[in-house]
């Protein structure tokens, strides 16, 4: 029992850790399912890092307005990861389905 | 119908091929049906020619486990045509996101067809990746100015190939752009307005459903440089079924794709591979043959499919 505790106060502290040292880094993900991207509009804290997967067959892309990030062609189950050091509302779309687009906002 | 004998029924086949057409979509028809009377009874100038569409080599997935495959069956069904045909046309998405290989693999299949050469137009697979720099290395050699675009004519018909996706990001459909609109006009103004006309880009040059992105925005301006004539035929991909409208001489025609077919315009939340039994998929799958006879109008247009 006291083994337990220990370790379940090991696993706060570690937890409590991550959340102190690195609140910007949470990692935010969107996914990609039925063409469209889930949510809309995802808002992170700068630094964050989001994950895109994508849940369709066919292949979607993460490609950005203005060219500054942008995926390869993904298809099911892969996933793109970009990290947002500034902040700023990227908007972003598919560019196999231009119709399907999407923002993250960083603040 | 009841007192017409096959042959009848055949030369009447041959000639509204919006019928055909749609029995084909049925499943009814194959192309065998239709082609012996061209063999049999095809005057000077006939000629077919196939349209292959959407064959998205590097597609994996539960709609098609190995596009490759389905492509190459749709290459024996061609080669096994009993009137050889001039040309193929490709409409389009040969590689699936531009998967590493996939348009050499697409290259060497394509050399098996038993035809004297392949046309081909991009589709938004074959370019997106890098704003269509491959694809143009690859293919953009004789077309006007190397941009993709290019004409050509055959047996007194002449044949027109557009690029309508080059210019689709951010506009959710496909777009052919003033400078192709001009060179079009001037391509078809020396001709006379009996000329057979055949037309074939990869997203169709008519809303077909524009929520889905399936219209090229300024399609009209390029249907205004063609209505003069008695006969334009238009051929598409991008869709992966068959869809057919009529309007005054001009004929619509959206293919099939040899690798997955796609839900009706509306008919799901979205136009994603369509995962069903794959005995009901190679009902859905196929190929194009289109014949050409003089005098007669409009095309004949059957789709034939795997299953």
């Amino acid at each position: 029992m006291l083994k337990l505790t220990s370790l379940v106060a090991v696993a706060l502290a570690g937890i409590l850790a991550t959340a102190s040292h690195a609140p910007a880094a949470r990692p935010a993900s969107v996914g990609i399912k039925d063409f469209t991207y889930g949510p809309a509009v995802l808002t992170v804290p700068v630094g964050a890092q989001v994950t895109w997967t994508n849940h369709d067959e066919e292949s979607h892309t993460i490609t950005s307005t203005t060219g500054a990030f942008g995926s390869a062609g993904l298809s099911h189950d892969e996933t793109f990861t970009q990290t947002f050091a500034r902040p700023g509302t990227y908007a972003y779309f598919c560019a196999l389905h231009p119709q399907m687009r999407a923002t993250v906002v960083v603040r | 119908m009841d007192r017409m004998d096959r042959r009848g029924f055949l030369q009447c086949a041959a000639w509204t091929g919006a019928a055909v057409v749609w029995t084909a979509a049925g499943g009814v028809l194959s192309s065998r049906v239709v082609t012996p009377v061209a063999a049999a009874e095809a005057p000077a100038g006939a000629f077919s020619f196939v349209q292959i569409s959407d064959t998205h080599v590097g597609f994996k997935g539960q709609a098609n486990a190995d596009a490759t495959a389905t492509l190459q069956q749709v290459i024996d069904r061609v080669n096994a045509l009993p009137t050889r045909p001039a040309f193929v046309l490709h409409t389009g998405d040969q590689t699936h996101g531009q998967k590493a290989g996939a348009f050499d693999t697409v290259a060497e299949l394509l050399k098996g067809v038993k035809v004297e050469r392949t046309f081909y137009v991009p589709g938004e697979h074959d370019v997106f990746l890098d704003g269509g720099k491959e694809y143009l290395e690859r293919y953009g050699k004789g077309t006007v100015g190397g941009r993709g675009w290019q004409s050509f004519d055959y047996k007194g018909a002449h044949f027109i190939g557009l690029v309508n996706v080059l210019k689709y990001k951010g506009e959710g459909m496909g777009a052919l752009g003033d400078e192709q609109l001009e060179w079009l006009a001037k391509d078809v103004g020396a001709l006379g307005n009996s000329t057979p006309i055949v037309v074939f880009s990869h997203v169709p040059l008519w809303a077909v459903y524009p929520a889905w992105g399936w219209t090229t925005e300024d399609a009209e301006r390029a249907l205004g440089s063609m209505r003069r004539f008695g006969s334009v035929t238009v051929l598409n991909g991008h869709i992966h079924q068959v869809l057919q409208k009529v309007e005054g001489t001009v004929t619509f025609h959206t293919a099939m794709s040899t690798a997955f077919p796609q839900p009706a315009p509306g008919s799901a939340p979205s136009p994603g591979p369509m995962k069903i039994p794959e005995a009901e998929a190679r009902r859905m799958i196929g190929v194009t043959d289109v014949a050409y006879v003089p005098g007669r109008q409009p095309l004949a247009i059957v789709d034939s499919t795997l299953g």
